[in-house]
């Protein structure tokens, strides 16, 4: 939508901008008031009012009348089925304020989308249909503005028109809101009285509510003081990209995520404690002497010291949290269903890192605010969780500070962005917990042992040969005075896993102990050989890593499954084909097949024992057997 | 110094700017010549002062701009000091495709959107800015700022990645790319603001002056060479036009206008009536045509 200029004064430095965001059900008209709110204010243009006319008698909801939901439902595909199914920012301008509104659609499945939209905002205009009252959805609305970090609320009391303009059910709406809102945090909640359909206290007041003497929704808007109290908070700089363009000057570019600066201030790189003093705020419009909050700077140093995209700038006594565990509230936006224990990667700020959830501590029912247990999370479900990163990362809590308090979870493998977090505090057992370091090591070990310490590591459905061609590897092994140990999926799973069952978030937890358990083992000196179906190369990447490349031995037992099924040692394919067993690996959960196993072998054209020696051949050429 | 909310935008755009220039390998700037690319191209060399612009520009050339448009891309190439690449569809200039006898549809289609497509292939950009923003067009409104593209550069809307705070995704597998759309939060009303507030150049044809042009299907086309035929009842004359966007001449309609500075010019638009892209023939072949030309690859 075209924003169409009011009048009012150019260049005067006063004018700010306020980013908000509507929430409502399906039916309680937020396109509607959208587009009333363009119309009335004068934002649309002729011909963009004459196409909506004219798409109104297509597909239009409001019989004659001209539907103001068409203005602001883009996409093809939501204006055919009359639902709105991504977030949409429109704009508008007055000569106080420039405004950015961020329209999400209401419906449950898209729960993501409305946490994205008020990621970004500063109000939330809440809609309730005045025949409805307050509904499980707005409950859904209002927990997810508050745990965004939105303080300031409109409760739009719509279609009031049809209530005949009635106080007293009005008031009524706004007591039982009020009641439910009142643990939410919200610093300000205005109700007003609205119809978008009809006009009624939108832009101008309406004649027909006499009883409310409060400002109509633009006038709020417009004039509603959001304390940017970002400006007074610790100063923090996350750096972006290092500015380099010759040998004589290094600046680190940045916007200032809060607080201020000048030349000269002390400042301290959180991940490694240096300390410096501010040189220089360079723009290209000359040199600032301070920069605060939102300014997009380059800065340099008095010294060089080694710093780089993804470190963030602080005061020295004003110092961010460092931890690599923390918990968080986790919003999870894809289809695929969170694995805790799975190794994804988190943005914090500038910061990329390498995590996972080691734990859900619970979930929290977005429609009750009940907190319940839960194991996984599926597409738009939130959490409360335990975060654990490759290496400590830097951060604020998410209440004190949006910017440095927030990350999202991406995919490895897919790449896709499936979580969103808002940190609540480090876990300080993260700071406690060390390594220990010991004088004997493990190469001093391995050396005793004559051997190299590896971890051999089959994988394949269940039925394969993975025990049976990883016994005889044991076998050949100790025949030849070698140390090894010899894991197995039934094994583990009989004792130290006992506790666990086959889903996909039990399976990545079941393989990530099994992995620190053959770290240990390595790490004595032994060679470990691991037979489990390890479906998922996420999980199998994850014991690999930790492992390291080197060591960490792949061996894919490539089996048909009608195979597997037709061999079936344990009788477990006859029991799920009669429906006892559920979560099986090749029926009704997929199997992930090695991209690049250091080791493939087929079985359909290998016996177990020459599969074996391939594997023992593998591993005397790798010299991993000493000598 | 800028008010409030244009201070706001312009660090938006530049904190963007920056942030894909870290993340990925090699990124290019789409270049229109535009207003918009005026002020995406202003805001760059303030991103990476002092260093030189850590990218190319692109200019895709239809061989349809106005005269006018080309004189000022180069100039303004020589004047920055930019690497600027020119790229033309010379496959679809085999093929004789013009917007004259073959439509504007087709001729969009091969020389703009096939030919940016080329172009990204042929040099490996894995992002490409652009200026496009979100109160242009109502599916423009739900374009993320980066916007992801499968390979062979197919947008799909119902994929695209949540965007939360100022957290982008950079990930991309190889053939994969991604358009950024630094300017996303701007309306037209800011563009014009800044570029009279930071006096940054514009193409003279956004200000009104006498100019030939011809009536044709209710738009006013400027007669910019002797590649334009007449039909035996068109009369050229000399109107004062200017134009709200700029594109392939043939496509584009001009509006009548007194203003002849950039304070008039603001103040025409907040007396407007109709929309900036109402002067765009190419917006009007059909029914929701800008989400199916980005389907197909178009910025």
């Amino acid at each position: 939508m075209t924003s169409k200029a009011t009048s009012g004064p150019l260049g005067t430095g006063t004018k700010d901008q306020l980013r908000f965001i509507t929430c409502g059900s399906v039916d309680d008209g937020k396109s509607t008031l959208i587009g009333r709110l363009l119309h009335d204010s004068k934002m649309v243009y002729q011909d963009q009012l004459t196409a909506v006319k004219r798409d109104s008698v297509r597909h239009g909801c409001a019989g004659s009348d001209i539907d103001f939901a068409l203005l602001v439902d883009g996409l093809e595909a939501e204006r055919e089925q009359g639902i709105t199914i991504d977030v949409a920012y429109r704009f508008f301008t007055t000569p106080r304020r420039s405004l950015m509104v961020a329209d999400t659609p209401g419906h449950e499945q898209y729960t993501r989308n409305m946490a994205t939209g008020a990621s970004n905002a500063q109000l939330a205009i809440i809609l309730i249909d005045a025949r409805k009252g307050v509904l499980v959805q707005t409950r859904r609305h209002s927990f997810i503005c508050s745990l965004l970090g939105i303080r300031h609320v409109v409760l739009a009391v719509n279609k009031i028109d049809l209530v005949a303009y009635d106080k007293v059910r009005f008031d009524r709406i706004v007591a039982s809101y009020l009641a439910f809102a009142a643990g939410l945090g919200f610093t300000s909640i205005v109700p007003i009285p609205i119809s978008a359909r009809y006009g009624d206290n939108v832009v101008d007041r309406s004649a027909h509510t006499k009883w409310y003497h409060g400002p109509s929704l633009m006038e709020h808007l417009e004039s509603i003081d959001i304390q940017s109290d970002t400006v007074n908070q610790a100063f923090r700089f996350p750096v972006q990209w290092v500015n380099r363009p010759n040998p004589d000057f290094r600046g680190y570019a940045g916007s200032v995520a809060s607080g201020r600066i000048s030349a000269g201030d002390e400042i301290v790189v959180a991940a490694s404690g240096r300390t410096t003093r501010i040189k220089q705020i360079v723009t290209q419009d000359g040199d600032l002497v301070g920069a605060e909050a939102g300014d997009a700077v380059t800065i340099t140093l008095e010294d060089e010291i080694d710093i780089g995209r993804g470190d963030l700038l602080s005061l020295p006594t004003e110092r961010p949290n460092i931890a690599d565990q923390f918990a968080a509230h986790l919003i999870w936006m894809d289809n695929e269903p969170l694995a805790p224990g799975r190794n994804y990667i988190l943005r914090i700020g500038s910061q990329t890192v390498a995590g996972s959830i080691t734990a859900i501590r619970h979930r929290i029912d977005v429609n009750t605010c009940e907190q319940l247990a839960a194991r996984t999370l599926s597409l738009n479900e939130i959490a409360f969780c335990n975060v654990a990163t490759a290496l400590p990362v830097v951060f604020d809590a998410y209440d004190v500070n949006r910017k440095t308090g927030s990350f999202i979870v991406i995919d490895r493998y897919t790449n896709r962005t499936v979580g969103a977090g808002m940190i609540a505090f480090p876990l300080r057992r993260a700071a406690n917990v060390t390594w220990q370091a010991f004088s004997v090591g493990r190469s001093e070990r391995a050396a005793l042992k004559n051997q190299k310490p590896c971890v051999v590591w089959f994988t394949g459905l269940s039925g394969a040969g993975k025990s049976t061609i990883a016994n005889i590897v044991d076998q050949k092994l100790f025949a030849m005075s070698r140390h090894a140990m010899l894991l197995d999926g039934d094994n583990l799973r009989n004792g130290l896993n006992a506790d666990l069952g086959f889903s996909e978030a039990e399976r990545a937890e079941n393989i990530r102990r099994v992995g620190h358990v053959a770290k240990l083992m390595a790490d004595s000196g032994l060679i470990v050989i691991c037979s489990f179906i390890s479906p998922y190369r996420s999980e199998r990447d994850m014991v690999r890593s930790l492992i390291g490349n080197e060591e960490f031995i792949e061996v894919f037992v490539d089996t048909p499954i009608e195979e597997c099924a037709r061999r079936d040692p344990k009788g477990l394919y006859s029991k799920v084909k009669s429906g006892q067993i559920k979560n099986f690996t090749g029926i009704d959960t997929s199997y992930e097949a090695p991209i690049r196993p250091e080791i493939h072998l087929r079985t359909m054209e290998q016996a177990p024992e020459q599969a074996a020696e391939a594997v023992v051949d593998v591993l005397v050429a790798r010299a991993l057997l000493g000598r | 110094m800028l008010p409030k909310h244009l201070r706001r935008l312009e660090a938006e755009s530049i904190e963007i700017m920056r942030e894909v220039v870290a993340e990925f390998k090699r990124p290019v700037m789409l270049y229109s010549i535009g207003k918009d690319s005026s002020v995406l191209l202003h805001i760059a060399m303030k991103a990476f002062y002092p260093a030189k612009l850590p990218f190319p520009l692109l200019h895709v050339d239809t061989t349809w701009k106005f005269r006018e448009m080309i004189r000022f891309r180069d100039a303004t190439a020589k004047r920055l000091g930019l690497d600027l690449i020119v790229h033309v569809n010379k496959e679809g200039i085999a093929r004789g495709i013009n917007p004259i006898d073959s439509g504007s549809e087709l001729h969009t289609q091969v020389m703009k959107t096939d030919a940016l497509k080329q172009a990204l292939d042929l040099h490996g950009f894995d992002a490409a800015f652009g200026g496009a923003r979100r109160d242009e067009e109502k599916s423009r409104a739900k374009e993320r700022i980066l916007s992801f593209r499968a390979a062979g550069h197919v947008w799909d809307p119902r994929n695209q990645r949540p965007e939360l705070w100022n957290l982008f995704n950079t990930r991309i597998r190889p053939g994969e790319t991604m358009r950024v759309f630094a300017m996303s939060n701007w309306t037209e009303l800011d563009v014009w603001e800044y570029i009279m507030l930071k006096k940054i150049p514009v193409v003279p044809l956004y200000f009104a002056k006498q100019r030939p042009i011809v009536r044709r299907n209710g738009a006013t086309i400027m007669i910019d060479d002797k590649r334009l035929p007449l039909n035996r009842d068109e009369r050229p004359e000399m109107r004062m036009i200017r134009f709200r966007t700029l594109g392939c001449y043939p496509l584009s309609g001009a509006i009548e206008s007194d203003a002849t500075t950039i304070e008039d010019v603001i103040t025409e638009m907040k007396t407007a009536t109709v929309s900036e892209r109402q002067g765009r023939l190419i917006d009007t072949d059909e029914a929701a045509s800008m989400e199916k030309k980005k389907r197909e690859g178009y910025f």
